[in-house]
């Protein structure tokens, strides 16, 4: 029979080898698979990866992927590290595209230099206010928040339902619910053909580096992460700590939805989260809640989504089948945590030097 | 399984003096970490073995193995003189092993009798009959319980007492207790010990799992001593003395002897009026107390576990909410406010909360991260500073002698002699005129603690107040300028450490009036 037991601390290179491991294991798994399918493994991770890079236009189209997975993922950071499963990102995506949308349809007028900021700073308080909600409700009542969250991005998601279908519909697309598309002074200029939102996500990845590292604010979301009494204990006031690290959490999440409409979209659609808000907590939490951890895995991220396309298109492979491929690694680089702090034992072995340790 | 195994004892009826438990050679490893080194352990039928050894000594780790928690690396257990594979607590049960844990494994809505009888094979009996089973064994061993009684309605010692029985209605003939007196009062404790003698003559054997010398002296027939995982020595408990079992504890001479300076300038500082405090549950947690603390000494606060000390400190701390009365310093009323509140008024407050790695430190921070805990918010900006932190930790770790890989090291990675000499040496290095430790060297081997009584000492010398809620009342005795003693929330007396006698402490905690 095997067992399960706690292993020693390991360091960081034992940590790094064991998830490279996982990596490796998850490609050959996912190899088996495609084996299975008749396509030869090998051709479709290289097209993966040339799929990704092999023009100017893939890479452009890579980072345009990447962009809205890193910007989440780092809001999902700084709730994660107070241990407050927020999982509500797909919403606070979405309230930050719909504030920002409001300004978007109804300012046209306004110039980019004046519509941007206004843009940006409704996506955060769009997002930022959707995730206070369950914060309010966790401080003051005690109400669970990865329930909590979960649910309000149905709510928001609805809303854009209501929003192309109602008030905001395109009265030009022929009675097809849609959302009109930006004036130009609402949409993203490209800086080296890619939507400017990558500048804004590389700032931001600074940012919430320096925020977590090095300010008074970082550190009370670490000791109210670790030990609510200890912040207590320490002076902090715990109530006011979880407010505002959430409301900033939902605030980056807002930005993402805001980049989303402006840059890529270039209108509202109920797509514009698309799922972002869930993998970003994956992004997140394989990065350690490192925000430059973030940046590589998103990187990563984008390389599989962007490839399997291409993937898609060259063998005929369904979508399906890439997603297929995209949690088998996501399988293994999770479970590989489990190895991280646990191995396995064999009783029988045991037993056996246990006897002959006696017979000696 | 564990019925097609016939019990040992009933099959052959064990003889007194025989072995009735033989370990030999046992080694455990976790990790790189051996937690048990090729340990011997022996007990006897109609024997009663004490297991000394300091905290991460491997006794646990041993008496796990006997219940079949964990499984020896290498070396042989025979139980009644037959070699034993224990895979699993029901082997154990089934071999004649009955184990008494520190934290009791009791069905709390169940009555005694239910609780006793759960898990035995066979069929079920008849509430009556079972009545009277039970309490023909209590009659056996001088025990005294209502079967009927459901165990929340228990008293700790009451508790431990359906334990015990659960052993003896199994018929199981070998008894382990780990630490049984920690949650006993004096009187409590000399009664499980009568128990024990009986259950000795009755030919059982005892191995009993403690760290207080004077128990062990007490109650055993012989005591087997372990050190850091490593087997040490077992000698006849008639021909040794605190001293020798110290010395082979510790592994060195040690000098038992607490020091208690003379009181310093004796000011009223912190003063507690008619203070009442209500659990979240609405259970009364401390009722109605008054009592002054005092610059240049140390106030002892003793009590059985759970009559309040942990509100009170925390009141005091401003991390519980009070339902009447006040906290005064220095004519302010601390209750009602903050910890960071208490602190702008100028209180320099020093608290050594229980909880080290819960609540008084984060646990996945280093020493640097910690040594701000209090203090990260004092420089004006947004930013931390990590540069004075840092310097402190270090100081700290020359000073203290701190064992740690770098003042970054996570404290939860430290052993618990240097955590909380972190703690108790960041609060020291804050300046306090006030410091509140509760249970401070709790869980720690002699060389931290003598440490830490050396540290509260230097407090009071330097004229600081020092509470010290304690529960090993030699120490306390030893230690404190006045001993407080608090039963269920109440002050049942204030006496003078220096005249005072421990029987008159000991009625004291359980509620009887202070003599005249």
């Amino acid at each position: 029979m095997l067992r399960v037991i706690k292993t020693e601390e390991k360091t960081a290179k034992q940590m790094m080898i064991i998830r490279l491991a996982a990596f490796v294991l998850a490609l050959a798994a996912g190899g088996l698979f495609i084996l299975a399918l008749g396509v030869n493994p090998l051709k479709v991770y290289g097209t993966i990866l040339s799929g990704a890079f092999r023009s100017k236009m893939a890479v452009q189209a890579t980072i345009k992927v990447m962009i809205p997975m890193l910007v989440a993922a780092l809001g999902v950071t700084l709730a994660f590290k107070m241990k407050f499963w927020n999982i509500g990102g797909e919403g606070q995506i979405i309230m930050g595209a719909v504030f920002a949308t409001y300004f978007a349809l109804y300012h046209a007028d306004w110039p980019f230099f004046i519509l941007f900021p206004v843009m940006l700073i409704a996506g955060i308080v769009g997002g930022g206010l959707w995730a206070l909600i369950p914060a309010l409700c966790k401080v003051r009542f005690g109400t669970n928040e990865t329930l909590f969250t979960l649910m309000l991005n149905y709510i928001a998601l609805y809303l854009v339902a209501y929003l192309q279908e109602g008030p905001w519909r395109d009265p030009a697309a022929n009675g097809f619910p849609k959302i009109p598309s930006f004036a130009a002074s609402a949409t993203l200029p490209k800086v080296l053909g890619v939507q400017m939102g990558w500048i804004v996500a590389l700032v931001l990845t600074v940012i919430v580096f320096v925020y977590m590292r090095y300010t008074k604010h970082g550190y009370e979301i670490s000791v109210v992460g670790q030990s609510q009494a200890t912040a207590a204990y320490a002076g902090m006031n715990v109530s006011r700590i979880v407010l505002r690290t959430m409301f900033l959490s939902g605030a980056v999440a807002g930005i993402c939805g805001m980049l989303q409409v402006s840059g890529s979209d270039k209108t509202l659609t109920t797509g514009v989260a698309g799922g972002i808000g869930f993998t970003a907590i994956i992004i997140a939490w394989l990065a350690q809640l490192n925000p430059f951890g973030s940046l590589v895995v998103a990187f990563l991220f984008a390389i599989l989504e962007k490839g399997s396309s291409v993937v898609q298109s060259d063998f005929g492979l369904s979508t399906d089948c890439a997603d297929v491929l995209q949690g088998i690694i996501l399988f293994f680089v999770l479970g590989c945590e489990f190895f991280i702090r646990y191995r396995f034992v064999r009783d029988n072995a045991r037993k056996a030097a246990a006897v002959k340790g006696g017979e000696g | 399984m564990a019925q097609q195994n016939t019990t040992p004892n009933q099959a052959e009826p064990s003889a007194v003096g025989e072995y009735a438990i033989e370990c030999r050679g046992v080694t455990k490893r976790f990790g790189t970490v051996v937690a048990n080194d090729g340990v011997d352990l022996t007990v006897r039928y109609g024997e009663i073995l004490a297991l000394l050894g300091e905290n991460g000594s491997g006794k646990t780790t041993l008496m796990n193995m006997l219940s079949g928690i964990y499984h020896p690396d290498s070396g042989s257990i025979r139980i009644a003189g037959k070699e034993a594979v224990i895979n699993s607590p029901e082997d154990s049960m089934a071999l004649g092993i009955g184990m008494i844990y520190q934290h009791f494994k009791l069905v709390d809505v169940f009555t005694a009798m239910d609780n006793i009888a759960l898990g035995t094979p066979g069929r079920r009996l008849p509430a009556r009959e079972l009545r009277t089973k039970v309490e023909g064994i209590c009659k056996g061993v001088g025990l005294t319980i209502d079967p009927a009684k459901r165990i929340y309605e228990m008293s700790v010692s009451e508790k431990q007492t359906v334990e015990i029985l659960k052993v003896l209605y199994r018929g199981q003939k070998i008894l382990i207790l780990d630490e049984p007196t920690a949650v006993l009062t004096p009187q409590e404790t000399d009664k499980l010990f009568a128990i024990l003698r009986r259950m000795r003559e009755q030919g059982c054997a005892v191995i009993i799992i403690t760290h207080k010398l004077g128990e062990v002296l007490d109650i055993s027939d012989r005591v087997t001593i372990l050190r850091r995982g490593k087997y040490i020595d077992t000698v006849n408990t008639a021909e040794t003395d605190e001293q020798q079992l110290t010395e082979l504890m510790v592994g060195r001479p040690v000098s038992l002897e607490i020091d208690r300076p003379e009181q310093g300038e004796l000011n009223s500082i912190l003063k507690a009026v008619d203070l009442t405090i209500r659990k979240p549950d609405g259970a009364i947690a401390v009722d109605d107390v008054s009592f002054e603390v005092r610059t240049g000494e140390i106030l002892g606060v003793a009590g059985i576990a759970g009559s309040g000390q942990k509100e009170l400190c925390e009141a005091i701390a401003g991390l519980y909410p009070a339902e009447k009365g006040a906290v005064l310093y220095r004519k302010e009323n601390l209750i009602g406010k903050n910890p960071r509140e208490i602190s702008r008024l100028g209180v320099h407050l020093g608290f050594v909360p229980e909880d080290r790695l819960g609540m008084g430190l984060v646990a996945s921070m280093g020493m640097v991260g910690n040594m701000m805990l209090k203090t990260y918010d004092a420089p004006k900006g947004p930013f931390i500073d990590t540069a004075p932190a840092r310097e402190q930790a270090e100081e700290l770790v020359d000073k203290l002698s701190i064992v740690t890989p770098s003042v970054d090291t996570p404290v939860r990675l430290m052993s618990g002699g240097n955590v909380q000499k972190v703690l108790l040496g960041r609060e020291i290095v804050s300046k306090p005129s006030v410091l509140i430790t509760a249970y401070p060297v709790r869980g720690l081997d002699i060389n931290s603690s003598y440490t830490v009584y050396d540290l509260l000492n230097e407090q009071k010398k330097d004229n600081v107040a020092v509470v010290y809620v304690g529960e090993d009342l030699d120490v306390l005795m030893e230690l404190s300028d006045r001993i407080m003693v608090l039963c269920h929330g109440k002050i049942t007396g204030i006496v003078d450490a220096r005249t005072a006698t421990k029987d008159q402490i000991a009625r004291l905690m359980v509620g009887g009036k202070e003599e005249a």
